[in-house]
């Protein structure tokens, strides 16, 4: 019988978290800088959620996720920016019968504007609005969860963001609103809480609370992140049975991002972790990420990807 | 710039904010408006009932009697200030009675379709028809359960209509409609047939029934949709409240016969016990062969190893066994099972998306309406296309599922006379996108429902049998692609289920209908 479990959110979560310059931080490329670099992570739990009761599943075992991904981001001016990430994904279940799965999941697209700013309080302050499309480039079937490569879903998100430094500290938080559209799968009718006979899926929305703060400095970031899931909608997991593309999937996780500006023009490192502290319809998972970015100049100014730092230069 | 962009933003955040809807295919059924009315339905040969009028039926009152009268004003009450959806409980059931209740069994098989949780010692718990809401709950429906289920609600509600259309003819009671023609509106096709009793209060009262003893915890659910179809009846103008009260009382009457029938036919001892599960391990190995054992962890006892010695509907256990039961499946030692394993890596190693698609099409699995479910949904869409009658309806879903069922029994008879093993124990390098069932391999279960399937549509549907065998042999390999099934399970399979979808055409031919 198979007994799977969603692994996918939380590495999702995981992936946003990746490198510094993503759609979920206060930082900005400077105009005409294109930083882009690959990066790899590896995701994993034991146990998960079926709706509120933990359990883990001899017939799944742990259930990995590897991925690579490319991510970039564009400075159109200072103060917006175009941000992308492609990821690769492989799955797996270390024990029982199920075949994992491996392949190109979603693009993501992103418009990042600092619509905002102000010196306030000895400390800079930046009101951001960042849009997202996340669409899928492979026919994957999301219908083999806690396997499929993700959800199939096309998503817009509209954020929101305040972030705050004063000297090398600094704050972050945001909250996301996550518009996914219905999808399809392989077979006519499905089940959720009751029969449905059509081969499309109402999706719930979903939302998201994000919280990060620590040290930033023109060599090195380093932060600790808090981050909340929220599906707004969707049914559980019923006892014994399988995750479903509409779960009402939650998760609550932390993590700490690291980056280093090598000594190497233009080149810098970053790593990160995150674990779920609690969730629903979700695999209680921790993983890891390491990339590295290289900054392309056509503008030929200086480089540093921690423009806060180097951006006390002069506003447009 | 700015404003520009913000607006980008707002207008996508609109635009995503449109219509989620989902079309449910099931609510674009035509209302039932038959081609041909089946007025004879009463002399159609039923399957347990000795005869029409086993059952006796009241005569009705006069439609001139004061009691009539204030029938017909209860239907102009339901009718005064009828709301949408009123109106919409009206199309919804007017699709028709046994497409209803068939859809309600699919639904209520789906909601059961999941194996229990383990006990802590590593044992496993089995549901209990006498405390059905307890966990595990009762049932689990699983494609054995699923296919009995199927057969009885069907073969019960044809009984239930010969009845029903014998007491029509010999009472012969105008509809509500005919009797007072300008007091009473239809918001249905108008019947031609005698109103007394209702077709579709007798399939309510036999299905009610059915669905209680194979759904027990479901019971209020399942009163609800019963009362839904009661008012759905007297808004609609279609009958007044006695050609339900009778046509019920009738439904539920028949029930009986087919309840007694269940409750002897050795379902209920299918899921075994230790010694029996023992015994087949040793047997097989007496036999020189690799028995099949559980790949679940913890081990899981075979999924109703006795249910091959349940008692078929269209032929008798000498038969199963002499004509129907095919012989053994290659030898575990043998070239031949080597090579049909490697087959199915090749295929689950490189498993391209089309096949992965086809897999999980015909999967059917755990909450879902299992196989016979799916082969009774393209049913239902042929038969409603065809505008049959309530009777030809619920004489073909019988055919359909007395002969799925038998497949299933036939399809376990089988799998546990040789408990072969499935080719993820010969070559663990074997995956399944789709998971693996939990009992032996041959013959493949996939294959021998829809080819039994396949051959009673093609019988009903003479010009479609090309795609219903198409669709069949779909069906069977589906379950290589799903790295499941060997090659010879699933041929195997479909020759089986040929030979017993045959013996339901047969019934066919001499049940009066044709």
């Amino acid at each position: 019988m198979r007994k799977k479990i969603r692994f996918l959110l939380i590495f999702c979560i995981s992936l946003q978290t990746a490198i510094a310059q993503t759609d979920i931080d206060g930082l900005m490329m400077q105009k005409k800088f294109f930083c882009v670099g690959p990066t790899a992570g590896y995701s994993s739990f034991k146990n998960y959620w079926e709706g509120t009761l933990k359990r883990d599943n001899l017939n799944m075992g742990r259930v990995s996720t590897t991925n690579f991904m490319i991510m970039g981001n564009y400075g159109v001016t200072r103060r917006l920016n175009v941000l992308f990430g492609l990821p690769y994904i492989k799955t797996k279940a270390s024990a029982g019968q199920m075949a994992g799965q491996k392949g190109l999941q979603d693009l993501s697209l992103w418009l990042k504007w600092v619509g905002y700013e102000k010196h306030l309080f000895k400390g800079d302050l930046q009101l951001m609005l960042i849009g997202g499309y996340s669409t899928p480039v492979s026919n994957y079937s999301p219908d083999i969860l806690p396997l499929s490569l993700g959800l199939h879903s096309r998503t817009t998100t509209t954020r929101f963001m305040l972030d705050y430094q004063r000297g090398h500290w600094f704050g972050t938080v945001s909250y996301s609103y996550n518009f996914r559209d219905n999808v399809k799968l392989d077979r006519y009718t499905y089940y959720t809480t009751e029969m449905h006979y059509s081969n499309e899926v109402r999706m719930p929305d979903a939302s998201q609370w994000n919280f990060r703060a620590g040290y930033r400095s023109e060599v090195i970031i380093a932060e600790a992140i808090l981050n909340k899931w929220t599906t707004l909608g969707g049914f559980d997991i019923p006892r014994n049975g399988s995750p479903f593309v509409s779960n009402n999937m939650d998760a609550t996780s932390i993590g700490i991002n690291l980056k280093y500006e090598t000594p190497l023009d233009g080149l810098s490192v970053v790593a990160n972790g995150s674990t779920v502290l609690a969730g629903r319809n979700v695999g209680q998972s921790t993983g890891f990420n390491a990339g590295v970015f290289y900054i392309f100049d056509f503008g030929k100014k200086t480089k540093s990807t921690n423009e806060k730092d180097k951006g006390k230069q002069p506003k447009k | 710039m700015r404003k520009n962009l913000l607006y980008t933003l707002l207008a996508g955040i609109l635009l995503n904010g449109c219509s989620k809807s989902i079309d449910e295919q099931n609510m674009h059924y035509p209302m039932l408006n038959p081609t041909k009315p089946d007025a004879n339905a009463g002399t159609w040969k039923p399957i347990l009932l000795a005869a029409a009028n086993e059952f006796a039926c009241p005569a009705p009152i006069a439609t001139t009697s004061p009691d009539y009268v204030i029938q017909l004003n209860e239907i102009k009450s339901f009718q005064n200030g009828i709301s949408n959806e009123e109106r919409k409980l009206v199309e919804y059931w007017g699709a028709g009675a046994v497409l209803r209740w068939n859809e309600i069994m699919r639904e209520l098989v789906a909601l059961h379709n999941l194996p229990p949780y383990q006990n802590p010692d590593g044992t496993y718990p089995v549901p209990s028809a006498n405390n059905p809401l307890a966990y595990p709950t009762f049932p689990f429906a699983n494609p054995p359960y699923a296919a009995r289920a199927y057969a009885y609600l069907s073969a019960s509600q044809y009984d239930a209509l010969v009845a029903c259309y014998y007491y029509k003819q010999l009472y012969n009671r105008a509809a509500p409609f005919t009797v007072d023609p300008t007091g009473i509106q239809t918001l249905l096709p108008k019947s031609t047939l005698p109103s007394y009793p209702s077709e579709d209060a007798v399939v309510m009262g036999v299905s009610v029934e059915m669905l209680k003893l194979l759904f027990p915890g479901d019971q209020d659910y399942i009163n609800q949709r019963a009362e839904e179809h009661k008012r759905a009846r007297i808004i609609a103008g279609a009958n007044v409240r006695s050609d339900l009260d009778v046509g019920e009382a009738l439904g539920k009457l028949v029930a009986s016969k087919f309840i007694t029938r269940a409750r002897g036919d050795r379902a209920g001892a299918a899921v075994g016990n230790a010694t029996l599960w023992n015994k087949l391990k040793n047997d097989c190995i007496a036999r020189g062969e690799i028995p099949w054992i559980s790949q679940e962890s913890p081990e899981r006892p075979p999924m109703l190893p006795a249910f091959g010695a349940v008692r078929t509907f269209l032929f008798d256990s000498l038969t199963m066994v002499t004509a129907i039961r095919p012989g053994p499946p290659p030898s575990t030692g043998s070239a031949q099972l080597k090579a049909e394993t490697e087959e199915i890596y090749q295929i689950s190693k490189d498993l391209t998306r089309d096949q992965l698609r086809i897999a999980i099409f015909w999967a059917d699995g755990l909450r879902t309406y299992t196989p016979p479910g799916h082969w009774n949904y393209i049913a239902a869409n042929d038969f409603a296309n065809e505008r049959f009658s309530e009777p030809r309806w619920a004489r073909n879903m019988a055919l359909l599922n007395m002969a799925m069922m038998d497949a299933a029994v036939v399809c376990w008879d089988t799998k546990f006379t040789y408990f072969n093993p499935r080719p993820s124990q010969m070559d663990p390098r074997i995956k399944t996108p789709i998971g693996l069932p939990n009992f032996p391999s041959y013959i493949s279960g996939h294959s021998t429902f829809s080819a039994a399937a396949a051959t009673v549509l093609s019988y009903i549907f003479p010009s479609k049998a090309q795609q219903y065998n198409d669709w069949a042999r779909e069906a069977s390999v589906s379950r290589m692609y799903g790295g499941i099934h060997y090659r010879s399970d699933c041929e195997t399979g479909l020759v089986t289920g040929n030979k017993v979808g045959a013996y339901a055409v047969n019934r066919g031919h001499t049940d009066g209908a044709e």
